[in-house]
C-alpha cells in the first residue's frame, strides 16, 4: 500500500533557541521543507514535518542531539474553493472513523491544496476515500512539488 | 535544664563501659543463636561469641549493611518470634523494596525513654504542648517522636505532616510550646506565619528538628522565623528512629544514647576505626534491641565524635553534626531517596531493554526542596502525538511517587542535553548548601 507519504515527527523541548537550531541545520543541509504544523503543550512541542529527504533529515537532526522519527501519513488532494476540505472531513467523519491530526501543504500539488492527515485506521480511511472520488497522493506524487 | 535521666545520662565512664560491655555480650550471644546472618558472619571470622568479653572487642564484629535488610525483606534479621513484634516500621531501600524493622513492646518503651531524653534537653515536660508534624505511619519520625512526648507527659498534638494552614492554624490555638518536625518544614512554616503577621500569637518556645541535614545558618533563621530554640536530633530506622543522639542547651555536638548505642567512626574504605576527633563514616552497634538488634551497621553517614566532658553534666560522647554520607543516598523533603530506585522506574518505562538517559536535580526554592528529573526524549519513546508522550511522563511521575512516597517533576530533554561524561554519568546534581 504505498498511498502513505513519510511525514518527521519532531521532539522539541520548550527551551530557547530549540526551534532555531532545528531549522537551522535542516537549511544548512539543504533539506527543503513542504508542509509544517506544531503540536504544544507547556514542556514541549511536535514539530511535523513534510521534508524532501526525510531519511537524511532524521540523521541531521540527531547529530545536533534531536530526537525524530518517521511517521507515516496521508496526503489527500481537494479543490481550493469552499467544501473541498468539508467533503473529505465528511466522508471520514461519517463511516464512523477518527482523524488524530490535520495540516495543510504550504503550495498547490497540480493546481490542487493538499490536506495532510493522521488517521488511526489509514487502511480503512483510504477505502472510504477512494470510494468518494477523493484522490490520495503518494509519496512520488507529493515531490513532484 | 533538666536532665531525663540523671543516673544514666551523667553515668560515670568507666560505669558506663561496663554496662556496654556486659549488654554487648548478651547480645552477642543472643544473635548467634537467633539471627542466622549474623552466626554466618561469625562462623566465617572463625569468631565464636565467648570471643567478645567486651567493648573492647567490638572491633573484631563482622559489620551489617543496608542491603543486608534488603536481602532478608521483610523480616530475616528480627531474633525474637514474630508474635514478640509489635510494631513494624519502614524506610526506603536502594531498590523498589523498603527497608523493615521491627520493635518488642520493651523495644518501644526503651525508643520513648530515649527520646525523653531529648524533649527533656529541650526544656519539655508534663506542661508542654508538643505538636508532632513529622509524618506518622510507617515513618518513624512521626510515631517515634510520639512516644516520647507521651511518656514525659506532655499534651501531645499529633497533626502530623502536610496541610500548612491547618498546622499553623493549630499551633495558635492549642498553644503549641514545642514542635517537631523537618528543619526545612519549620523554615517553610516560620515564614508563613510571620508573612501573615502571626508570630506573636505564637506560645512557642522550642523545637527539635531531624530527619534531614541542615546547616547553622538554618539553624538562626528558624529561630529568628519562630522564635524559638532549635535542637538537633539524629537518628535513623535501622537503629531505631529519632532519638539515637540530641543536642543540649550548649548544642555543641549531639549526645548518643551509649547505654542503648555504641557508636564508632571508621576509614569507609579500610574499615579501620579511627580514633576520636577523626572524620569518617558513622558506624552503631545497638545493646538493648530485643526485637532488631545490629551489631556495628555502618550508616554511610560522614562525622566525628568527641569525648570531651561536655558543660552540660552528661557524659555520653558526642556527635558532630553528619556532613555528607559515602554512599549516594539523597534526603529531599525529609525522605530517603536512592538514583537506584529511580533507574528501578525508569527501566520498567522503558521495557526494561535499556534505562534512558537521565539526570536528577535538587534544589531548595523557598525552604522545599524541590525535585526535578530530567529524562531523555530517546527514539524508543519518542511517539507521534502529544497526549502518547504525556501519558508517558505522567506514568513517569506517578510511578516516582509510588516507589519513592515523594512528587517529581518530569521533564523530557532532548538527548545532548543532559551531559554525557566519560565514565561514570552525573547522575546527581544537588544545588542545596547544606554544609
Amino acid at each position: 500500500m504505498e498511498k502513505y507519504i513519510k511525514q518527521l515527527s519532531v521532539f522539541v523541548e520548550n527551551k530557547d533557541g530549540r526551534l532555531a537550531a532545528i531549522t537551522a541545520a535542516l537549511a544548512d543541509n539543504k533539506i527543503n521543507i513542504s508542509a509544517l504544523s506544531i503540536a504544544d503543550t507547556t514542556d514541549f512541542g511536535i514539530l511535523r514535518l513534510i521534508a524532501d529527504k526525510p531519511e537524511e533529515a532524521v540523521n541531521v537532526l540527531r547529530s545536533i542531539g534531536v530526537t525524530a522519527k518517521i511517521t507515516k501519513v496521508l496526503a489527500v488532494a481537494m479543490n481550493d474553493e469552499p467544501g473541498g476540505l468539508s467533503d473529505i472531513i465528511k466522508a471520514i467523519s461519517e463511516a464512523g472513523l477518527t482523524i488524530e491530526y490535520m495540516y495543510a501543504f504550504v503550495g498547490k500539488i497540480k493546481g490542487r491544496a493538499v490536506l495532510v492527515i493522521r488517521v488511526n485506521d489509514p487502511e480503512k480511511v483510504l477505502g472510504i476515500l477512494e470510494k468518494s472520488g477523493i484522490t490520495v497522493l503518494s509519496d512520488s506524487e507529493v515531490c513532484d512539488l | 535544664m533538666s536532665i531525663y535521666n540523671k543516673e544514666i545520662e551523667c553515668m560515670d565512664r568507666e560505669a558506663l563501659r561496663l554496662l556496654q560491655s556486659e549488654r554487648l555480650r548478651a547480645q552477642v550471644n543472643r544473635m548467634y543463636r537467633n539471627v542466622p546472618l549474623f552466626k554466618q558472619r561469625m562462623d566465617e571470622k572463625g569468631l565464636k561469641p565467648e570471643d567478645i568479653k567486651g567493648v573492647e572487642d567490638l572491633y573484631k564484629l563482622p559489620f551489617s549493611y543496608k542491603n543486608d535488610l534488603r536481602d532478608n525483606y521483610p523480616y530475616g534479621l528480627f531474633a525474637v518470634p514474630m508474635k514478640d513484634i509489635v510494631r513494624v516500621h519502614a524506610s526506603s531501600g536502594t531498590t523498589g523494596k523498603q527497608i523493615v524493622v521491627g520493635y518488642t513492646k520493651n523495644d518501644l518503651e526503651m525508643w520513648a525513654d530515649c527520646v525523653s531524653r531529648i524533649l527533656t534537653a529541650a526544656g519539655a515536660d508534663e506542661n508542654a504542648f508538643i505538636q508532632v508534624s513529622y509524618g506518622y505511619g510507617l515513618f518513624t519520625g512521626g510515631l517515634g517522636a510520639h512516644g516520647g512526648a507521651e511518656k514525659i507527659g506532655a499534651t501531645v498534638i499529633p497533626t502530623s505532616a502536610g496541610n500548612t494552614q491547618r498546622q499553623i492554624q493549630t499551633m495558635i490555638d492549642f498553644g503549641t510550646t514545642l514542635l517537631c518536625c523537618t528543619p526545612s518544614y519549620a523554615l517553610y512554616l516560620g515564614e508563613a506565619i510571620e508573612e501573615a503577621g502571626l508570630t506573636d500569637k505564637l506560645s512557642l518556645k522550642a523545637g527539635i528538628f531531624g530527619a534531614e541535614p541542615w546547616t547553622e545558618d538554618m539553624r538562626h533563621e528558624i529561630e529568628n522565623k519562630l522564635h524559638i530554640k532549635a535542637y538537633d536530633i539524629y537518628g535513623l530506622s535501622e537503629i531505631m528512629g529519632p532519638g539515637v543522639s540530641y543536642e543540649c542547651e550548649y548544642q555543641c555536638g549531639m549526645h548518643v544514647c551509649e547505654d542503648m548505642f555504641i557508636p564508632e567512626i571508621i576509614n569507609p574504605d579500610t574499615c579501620e576505626v579511627l580514633p576520636y576527633g577523626e572524620k569518617g563514616e558513622l558506624v552503631f552497634t545497638t545493646l538493648t534491641k530485643e526485637g532488631f538488634p545490629l551489631i556495628r551497621y555502618r550508616t554511610r553517614d560522614i562525622c566525628s565524635l568527641n569525648a570531651e566532658p561536655c558543660k552540660c553534666g552528661r557524659t555520653h560522647i558526642r556527635m558532630e553534626k553528619p556532613a555528607g554520607r559515602s554512599d549516594d543516598m539523597l534526603i529531599i523533603r525529609g525522605v530517603n531517596v536512592f538514583p537506584s530506585q529511580i533507574e528501578e522506574v525508569l527501566l520498567k518505562i522503558n521495557d526494561g531493554s535499556t534505562t534512558p538517559n537521565y539526570q536528577i536535580i535538587v534544589d531548595r526554592v523557598n525552604n522545599t526542596d524541590t525535585f526535578d528529573l530530567q529524562v531523555e526524549m530517546s527514539e524508543e519513546l519518542l511517539a507521534d502525538d502529544v497526549r502518547s508522550i504525556e501519558n508517558i511522563e505522567k506514568r513517569i511521575t506517578e510511578q516516582l511517587r509510588s516507589a519513592l512516597g515523594i512528587g517529581v517533576k518530569v521533564h523530557l530533554v532532548n538527548p545532548k542535553s543532559i551531559d554525557r561524561s566519560e565514565g561514570k554519568a552525573k547522575r546527581v546534581i544537588d544545588k542545596r548548601k547544606l554544609k
